[in-house]
This record gives structure tokens, C-alpha cells and sequence, in this order.
């Protein structure tokens, strides 16, 4: 190594020691993320369109059908009207969130804005928090918003067929519990979009949790596929969303809500172990 | 101040950054050469903390990037690779940025305008040329008013004009007292920005040391001589220990010998001499020819690169453009 042969100009005086940006900050941020890309809009109207058209759908076709339908099958409805009315939304809808979830995180791979993301928060986890937490809120404010607009097309449209009210037991926490686990889908999508690192693959492995697993689960043979079926994160999640436990459920609403919390978080957990270790 | 402490990177079993160690110190344009694949982006990836080191340390203003509490008020960073999502418009790219390190939207208007962004602000980051998305990832490292600068390829895709704006840039960043590390594949590029260079190659260093001197240690001296008796002269300057190759009928090009000696023998033969020109080998080709051993991506058992004689091929290490004022492409 050569010396410098010219002497540096003096520095400026020293910039000023700035504080690490507080976590409030980094919410901002990422809700600014969130809210400049059109994905975000697309997703969020289709949520809307997709749920309230399914409700209205699928519970209009039933109310027609009402007279033809097997006892048993009427019996399964008026059981739990609530959970009818919302999984007729939800079925479909919850794709949106789905892949929404995974693009949050996968896009910044896609594109190559995590470096950027990274720069502004070398310790990175920060980040994935702040975006994790944002992109949950929405989905809850939204998805909560959704699940009454639902409840109200759905109970209206059914009426006297099956009666069912807000103030019925269970039925407040189910409506609630839409929007609840719609974020819950969210995280878990986020997570495995900060696994994968790569929109597609991450959307597909999502939606192979959601729809095709859980089939899948059934076809196992006796209590070993109904326990398997039971705890899949989405199976044990959509619990939340019935008014009460139904009789051929292994576990309650809260039960089924925290087992698919805790797929999150050990996917969550997984995201970041990872986010920290690799090369960005 | 940025430092390097024998850096080590592999990817696989093929080693990117080989026990790499400079340090680039403020006030002045430190220019990073290297052909492609040299390990220049790597590098600059460890000084930012997006990739880990194997092994060594680098640090920035004495700190880990890592470790700095408002990372973009320090360090502003253009990366090869683009980092901008692309449905985002440029200036909500830069805002999002802003707001993670408490940079109010003032800064942001200004970084658009300093880069001559301000016409395409409000649109989609997807759509810029290649020149567009340069400038605006030049305005997220300006964002946070920083002391150092690591810019990888900057010029890469800028029209001749943005090629003079990004010079006179980084040499008034540099005036201004901060450190200035851009790192360009382009010799002749490097000679008219940069006061200091650190070469690489295969991830080693191959030279660090001032522009000047490292454009007198690698060009090859050479004096072209006219003379209507060539062949004689040709003679008398070999038998003195010249090197003298005849370039074209009644043109010498004589190496390992300077001028004034040419035309002292020549006086002392009664040679007559048309013309006696000093001159040097092209820069391009003497960093070809130093870092040819280390070029990682190159056209099997491609031709040697000899200095090819021409006139004075060595630019001025000195500004070529005046450092002072902004030139904001309009």
C-alpha cells in the first residue's frame, strides 16, 4: 500500500449523532410501502368484491334451495347460521389476503428494493416486524369491516330460515373473529413470502397450506386424519369465525385461533432467524 | 473513513473477496477498479452489511454499518443491481426511505430536483430508462446528507451529460470534505474522476496508490521519432540499448529510452529527425495488461493487450470538469 500523497481536506464539522429511528418510524415507513403500490389497492378491492359476492351468492342459491334441501343438511346451516354466512365469503376471498401477505415481503426480493429496505434498516428484523405488524392492522381494520358487511348481506338474505343475530352467543366473536383471522392469514402468508423469498413460490406454497392441504388431510384414515385436519393452520384458524364449537370439532374457537397462531409465529420466527443469516 | 480489514468472501467454493484491505479516507473521489466479476460489488455489498464477511472486518467511520443508528445520515449507497420496487412512483420510494431514518419531506423534494427527477417524480419507478433509475437510486444515497459515499458503477447506463453531472458530483462531494468511493470497470473513466485508486482483481488488490502514480507505474514511455534515415538511426539507438520497433516507413517507436537521449545519438550521427514525440502507452490497455492475469470473465486465450502507441493517451488525473456548481441536467 502506497501512502496518500495528498493530505485530505478537512472534514466538515462531524455530523450530528442521530438517534436510531424509533419503531413508530419504521411503521410509518412501511405503511407508506403498503399504501404506493397498486397491488395493495387491487388486492384489498378484490377482498371486498370477492367476500360480498360469494356471501350473497352462496346464501341466495341456499335460500332458494331451502325447500329442497335434505334435513340434514338445513340442520347444518341453522346450527351455526354465522359460520355459514361467513365462510360462504371467506372461502374464496381469503386467496386475496393469501397472496397479498406473500408480495408484502416477496416483491422487495423481486424487484430488489430489500436492499434498499435494508440499507435504511441494517439490523433488519426492525423491519420485518414493522412491516409485519402494518400489513396485520390493515388486514384486521379491513377484514373486520368485510366480516359485518358479510354477517348483515348474509342474515338479511336468510332470515326466517335460519334466524340469527349479533346478540346471539358467539355470534359478536365469529363476525369479529373474520376480520381476526383474515390478519392471522396475513402474517402467515408474510412469513412464507419471507421465507421463499420469490412471489410465486411463496403464493403457491401459501395457497397449498389453505386449499390444498386440508383435503388432503381428510383422506387419511380414521382419528390420525382427523387430528392432522384439525390442526392445519387454516382448519384450526377458521375456527374463530363459528359461533360455537361444532360436534365434529377437536377444538374450540380460541383453541383453533391459537394453533394457528402459533404456525405463525414458528413461521414468523423461522422469517427472521433467516432475514438475519442470509446475504440480502 | 471507510475500512477493509482483510475482508474474505466465498460463495460456493469460488472465493469473491480474497484478504482484501484499504481504507478511504475523506476529501477526495477514491475510484474502485477492476475488471467485471473482480469482486468490486461484493466488496461494497460487505461494507454495507447486505452480505456477511467469511472473514475480516470493514468498517465505516470506525463503526459496523450494522451498528450505525441512522444508517442513510452517514452512508449514502448506489448499488449495481436496482433496489427500487418497481410499481412504486420514485417519490414515494425515496419518501418510504426518508421516514425510516426521520427525514422530513422537504429533503425528499430536494434530493428530486438536485437529480433533475422532478418532472417524472410522480411516476412508476418500472418505467424509468436505465439512465432514470441511476439518478434516482444517486438521490436516495443523497437522501440522508451523508459523509460517505459508496457508489458501485454509477455512469452505468448515463448519456454522455449525466456522465459530466455524476463527475462533477462526486468530485464536489469529495471538495466538500466527505468520502467519495465509486467503483468502475472503466480505466479511462476512473483517470478523470478519481484522485486515488484501489485496483482489484480475483477479490485481491492489485494497486493502491494516487491516479498519478498509478498511470506513471503502468503505462509503458515511448518516443515516436520521424526520420528520413530510419534504418540508420534504427541502428545506433538499438546498439545503445533502445528498444525500436518501425511503425511505418520512416516512423520509430522506440521504448526504453527517453526523448532527449533519441535526439542527442541522432545529433551525434548527423541523423536528421522530422519529429520526436514522448509519449505513453494507452491506460486502457495497461489495465488490461495488469489486471489480465485476474480477469475472471474474458474471451478464451484472448489477445494479449500490448500499449498501443499512440499520442499522448494519458489524461490529466485532475478535474476535467470544474468541481464548483450544480449541474442539474434540464
Amino acid at each position: 500500500m502506497t501512502a496518500a500523497t495528498t493530505e485530505p481536506a478537512a472534514r466538515p464539522a462531524g455530523p450530528p449523532a442521530y438517534d436510531r429511528p424509533g419503531f413508530r418510524r419504521l411503521m410509518l415507513a412501511e405503511w407508506t410501502k403498503i399504501r404506493t403500490v397498486r397491488s395493495t389497492l387491487w388486492s384489498l378491492i378484490l377482498l371486498i368484491l370477492l367476500d360480498l359476492g360469494f356471501t350473497a351468492l352462496f346464501v341466495g342459491l341456499t335460500v332458494a334451495q331451502w325447500d329442497d334441501m335434505t334435513p340434514g343438511d338445513r340442520a347444518s346451516v341453522a346450527a351455526d347460521p354465522v359460520s355459514f354466512i361467513l365462510g360462504s365469503g371467506f372461502f374464496l376471498s381469503q386467496l386475496t389476503i393469501c397472496v397479498l401477505g406473500v408480495l408484502v415481503i416477496a416483491s422487495e426480493y423481486s424487484t430488489g428494493m430489500i436492499r434498499a429496505s435494508l440499507l435504511a434498516v441494517p439490523r433488519r428484523l426492525p423491519m420485518l416486524w414493522a412491516k409485519a405488524l402494518v400489513f396485520a392492522l390493515v388486514v384486521l381494520v379491513l377484514g373486520v369491516a368485510v366480516s359485518f358487511a358479510s354477517f348483515f348481506i348474509g342474515a338479511a338474505m336468510i332470515g326466517d330460515k335460519a334466524e340469527v343475530s349479533l346478540g346471539d352467543e358467539g355470534v359478536l366473536r365469529a363476525v369479529v373473529g373474520g376480520g381476526l383471522y383474515l390478519a392471522m392469514l396475513g402474517l402467515f402468508a408474510l412469513a412464507i413470502g419471507a421465507i421463499v423469498r420469490h412471489p410465486a413460490g411463496g403464493i403457491t406454497g401459501v395457497i397449498g397450506f389453505v386449499l390444498v392441504l386440508a383435503p388432503l388431510a381428510t383422506l387419511l384414515p380414521g382419528s390420525i386424519g382427523e387430528h392432522v385436519h384439525a390442526y392445519l393452520p387454516s382448519e384450526a384458524g377458521y375456527l374463530i369465525a363459528k359461533a360455537h364449537q361444532g360436534e365434529d370439532d377437536l377444538l374450540t374457537p380460541w383453541e383453533g385461533y391459537g394453533v394457528f397462531a402459533l404456525w405463525t409465529v414458528a413461521l414468523l420466527a423461522v422469517a427472521a432467524f433467516l432475514l438475519k443469516r442470509r446475504d440480502a | 473513513m471507510i475500512e477493509a480489514e482483510n475482508l474474505t468472501k466465498r460463495y460456493g467454493d469460488k472465493t469473491a473477496v480474497d484478504d482484501l484491505s484499504f481504507t478511504v479516507v475523506p476529501g477526495r473521489v477514491t475510484g474502485f477498479l477492476g475488471p467485471n466479476g473482480a469482486g468490486k460489488s461484493t466488496t461494497m455489498r460487505l461494507l454495507l452489511g447486505l452480505d456477511r464477511p467469511d472473514r475480516g472486518d470493514a468498517r465505516i467511520d470506525g463503526v459496523h454499518y450494522t451498528d450505525l443508528p441512522a444508517p442513510l445520515r452517514v452512508v449514502g449507497a448506489l448499488l449495481e443491481a436496482r433496489a427500487v420496487h418497481t410499481g412504486r412512483s420514485a417519490y414515494n420510494h425515496l419518501l418510504c426511505l426518508a421516514q425510516t431514518q426521520g427525514i422530513g419531506k422537504k429533503r425528499v423534494d430536494e434530493v428530486v430536483e438536485l437529480v433533475g427527477l422532478t418532472g417524472v417524480a410522480r411516476k412508476r419507478a418500472g418505467g424509468f430508462s436505465l439512465g432514470m433509475g441511476q439518478r434516482l437510486g444517486i438521490a436516495a444515497a443523497l437522501l440522508g446528507d451523508p459523509s460517505v459515499l459508496i457508489l458501485d458503477e454509477p455512469v452505468n447506463g448515463l448519456d454522455p451529460e449525466g456522465i459530466v453531472w455524476i463527475r462533477t458530483l462526486m468530485q464536489r462531494l469529495a471538495a466538500e470534505g466527505r468520502t467519495v468511493f465509486v467503483s468502475s470497470h472503466l480505466m479511462n473513466e476512473m483517470a478523470v474522476t478519481a484522485e486515488h485508486l484501489i485496483v482489484i482483481g480475483r477479490g485481491r488488490l492489485i494497486a493502491d496508490c494516487s491516479t498519478e502514480e498509478f498511470i506513471e507505474r503502468s503505462t509503458e514511455k515511448m518516443v515516436a521519432v520521424r526520420s528520413p534515415d530510419a534504418a540508420r538511426l534504427a541502428g545506433v539507438l538499438t546498439d545503445e540499448g533502445a528498444k525500436v520497433r518501425t511503425a511505418e516507413d520512416g516512423l520509430l517507436t522506440v521504448t526504453h529510452m527517453e526523448a532527449p537521449r533519441v535526439g542527442e545519438l541522432a545529433a551525434a550521427e548527423g541523423v536528421v529527425l522530422h519529429e520526436l514525440t514522448p509519449m505513453r502507452g494507452s491506460l486502457e490497455a495497461a489495465f488490461m495488461e495488469l489486471t489480465r492475469e485476474s480477469v475472471e470473465y474474458g474471451a478464451a486465450g484472448g489477445p494479449v493487450a500490448m500499449p498501443v502507441p499512440g499520442p499522448a493517451a494519458a489524461p490529466a488525473a485532475g478535474p476535467a470538469a470544474g468541481p464548483a456548481g450544480k449541474e442539474g441536467p434540464r
